[in-house]
């Protein structure tokens, strides 16, 4: 068995783009529901429009600074949209309305009457061509040995945990402001923050608006470290995952999704390489799974993996186990 | 001793006041065909604490939620001195000075006592998204508020309890918080939803002490309440509702001898 190898594997998604990006969907899902308890369950959709948004200004002809603005818009929108109707009704309410519409989204982006601007289920491709042409770093491999990258990888991979860097700074500093305090006095009850004078809607929309232009960043550097936008990849369980990786890493606190997302994505990789690894060569198993399986199994691992989390540390990998036993009291 | 002394009021319903803080003018609130709230007339006096009364079902706390926002009555208005209240949210509701506390605490729970106090300080320029991420623009109200905060916790004997979270107060701390919690947002009038509900004799006294405290220092307090040896303690006035309209009102003694609020009571007619 090669275990280097399979440390290796790990590491590099734990370090990689996918890793970044998730890092900061959950950023922002923490926002919506570790700080402010709204249930978000269409963060997919916001990682659309951010996507799908920079993709077809560029596409049409648009630079790549609009680009990224027409992203940031969309999800503003976006915000204000699902917002706007169901912030005054009960919890549950965002929660239908955001998974439906993340569905809405994907549906539409498939769509023939659309595809003259999305390509429809082909999607759109090449268009982050000035995003790798602002790349500083001269060409070559940097790294040690196996784990190394070339300059186009390395850019992206700077570019986006930069950006995580600066989005969870972002929003440390927020959440420990009297505003922040309001989202965590919503999040508690909000009936008691109103009855203090606070307008409630209005701080539950700035949150969701928040949370979902930071996901349309994690859109955004998907789209352009692949240079290509696919309505298929934007389902329901991008968001689950997001949610997953909050939680593992604890929510509601300002590092829980960045230690979740590498946990996550050095965990997923370790059990695809050391399977995969072990079934080649016959270690075990060999009889009864083929390769081809590993990408079921090792999401049944993971979940199984997160089950236990829960029973033995429902806080997750950051949070403090006494704030969380107050919740059901 | 009482500042204000309301003795020489006619025991009336819906009479007016000498210094009326709150009027209320024909509340109604219907759930299908049974009527919640019927009131036509009540003032409250300012600077006194006053009690309402009433069995269960009776429409006590149905009123107290319509006038502070949280449920819309079908028609009526109320104002506060002077001031328009009906048709506003909660919150615009609290910010112009009538703030209430609740039957069941709201406390919250995985943020600090001190978190708790500090939220409801009003007007707080760091609430603002634009300047939230700049603690140079909110620094020294944030440590106004704090001292204040500070101020309220030693009066109900919280201090101790500063920096534990909220969730991990008993019942009776809670309500203690809840009540210094409404005062940090400097109400005009203070509404207390069954303050002593769940609370044991020995700290009822001490509630009771506070509220009468506030009182003499000027604030105006409405208080739901159904103990009657409570209410006679210390309300400088009594409202009995039953079925959802005043039945009577007047000093808790005279409201104590009244026949209807005695029938309404014991389901019997003397």
């Amino acid at each position: 068995m090669d275990w280097s190898q399979i440390f290796i594997d790990a590491t590099r998604s734990a370090v990689g783009v996918p890793a970044a990006a998730f890092a900061l969907a959950a950023i922002g899902l923490n926002v919506h529901y570790g700080y402010t308890g709204l249930l978000n369950f269409g963060q997919v959709g916001f990682m659309l429009v951010g996507a799908y948004g920079a993709a077809i200004t560029v596409d049409q002809g648009g630079s790549l600074w609009l680009g990224v603005l027409v992203g940031v818009l969309a999800a503003v929108m976006l915000g204000l949209l699902l917002g706007l109707p169901t912030l005054r009704l009960r919890a549950d309410y965002l929660a239908i309305v955001t998974i439906a519409t993340a569905e809405i989204l994907r549906l539409t982006a498939r769509a023939r009457s659309v595809e003259p601007l999305t390509n429809g289920v082909f999607g759109i491709q090449r268009f982050a061509g000035d995003f790798y042409d602002l790349n500083p770093i001269n060409q070559g491999l940097y790294g040690w040995g196996r784990l190394s990258f070339s300059n186009r990888q390395l850019w992206v991979i700077l570019v986006g945990w930069g950006l995580v860097a600066l989005m969870s700074l972002l929003v440390a500093g927020l959440a420990r402001s009297p505003w922040g305090r309001v989202l965590k006095a919503i999040r508690e009850d909000e009936d008691a923050a109103r009855a203090l004078g606070k307008d409630v809607v209005s701080f539950k929309l700035q949150s969701l608006v928040l949370g979902g232009v930071i996901g349309s960043f994690a859109g955004m550097l998907l789209a352009f470290d692949q240079q290509s936008v696919n309505p298929d990849a934007y389902t329901a369980n991008v968001t689950f995952f997001a949610f997953l990786i909050m939680i593992l890493g604890g929510a509601g606190t300002s590092l829980g999704p960045v230690v979740g997302a590498i946990t996550f994505w050095f965990t997923l990789s370790f059990v695809d390489s050391f399977l995969r690894d072990g079934i080649a060569n016959e270690l075990f198993f060999s009889r009864w799974i083929d390769t081809t399986d590993l990408g079921a199994i090792r999401f049944a691992l993971v979940g199984l993996a997160l089950m236990l989390l829960m029973a033995f540390r429902p806080q997750g990998m950051l949070g403090d186990r006494d704030e969380v036993r107050l919740v059901d009291r | 001793m009482s500042t204000v002394d309301l003795s020489m009021v006619d025991p009336a319903i819906g009479v007016p006041k000498p210094d009326p803080i709150v009027v209320v003018d024909g509340v109604v609130k219907a759930f299908g065909g049974l009527r919640a709230v019927s009131v036509d007339h009540l003032e409250f006096q300012r600077g006194a604490i006053t009690a309402l009364i009433g069995p269960n079902g009776a429409g006590k706390t149905t009123l107290f939620n319509q006038l502070t926002g949280f449920d819309r009555p079908d028609r009526g208005r109320w104002n506060l001195d002077g001031r328009e209240l009906s048709g506003r949210s909660p919150a615009r509701i609290a910010r112009l000075g009538m703030v209430r506390t609740f039957q069941l605490t709201k406390s919250l729970s995985r943020m600090t006592v001190l978190e708790n106090m500090k939220l409801a300080a009003v007007d707080q320029r760091g609430e603002r998204i634009a300047f939230a991420l700049f603690p140079h623009f909110w620094r020294s109200e944030e440590r106004a508020s704090e001292r204040r905060a500070d101020d309220l916790l030693d009066r109900f004997k919280l201090d101790h309890l500063r920096d534990e979270y909220a969730g991990t107060l008993s019942g009776g701390q809670r309500k203690l918080l809840e009540m210094a919690r409404a005062l940090m947002t400097e109400p005009r009038v203070l509404m207390l939803d069954e303050p002593m509900a769940g609370v044991n004799p020995a700290l009822t006294q001490s509630l009771l002490e506070h509220v009468k405290a506030l009182r003499d220092e000027g604030m105006t307090i409405v208080f739901v309440e159904h103990d009657m040896d409570v209410v006679a303690e210390i309300s400088d006035w009594v409202v009995c509702l039953a079925q959802g309209s005043v039945i009577a009102e007047g000093v808790s003694s005279a409201v104590a001898a009244n026949d209807a609020v005695i029938e309404a009571y014991l389901g019997v007619s003397s």
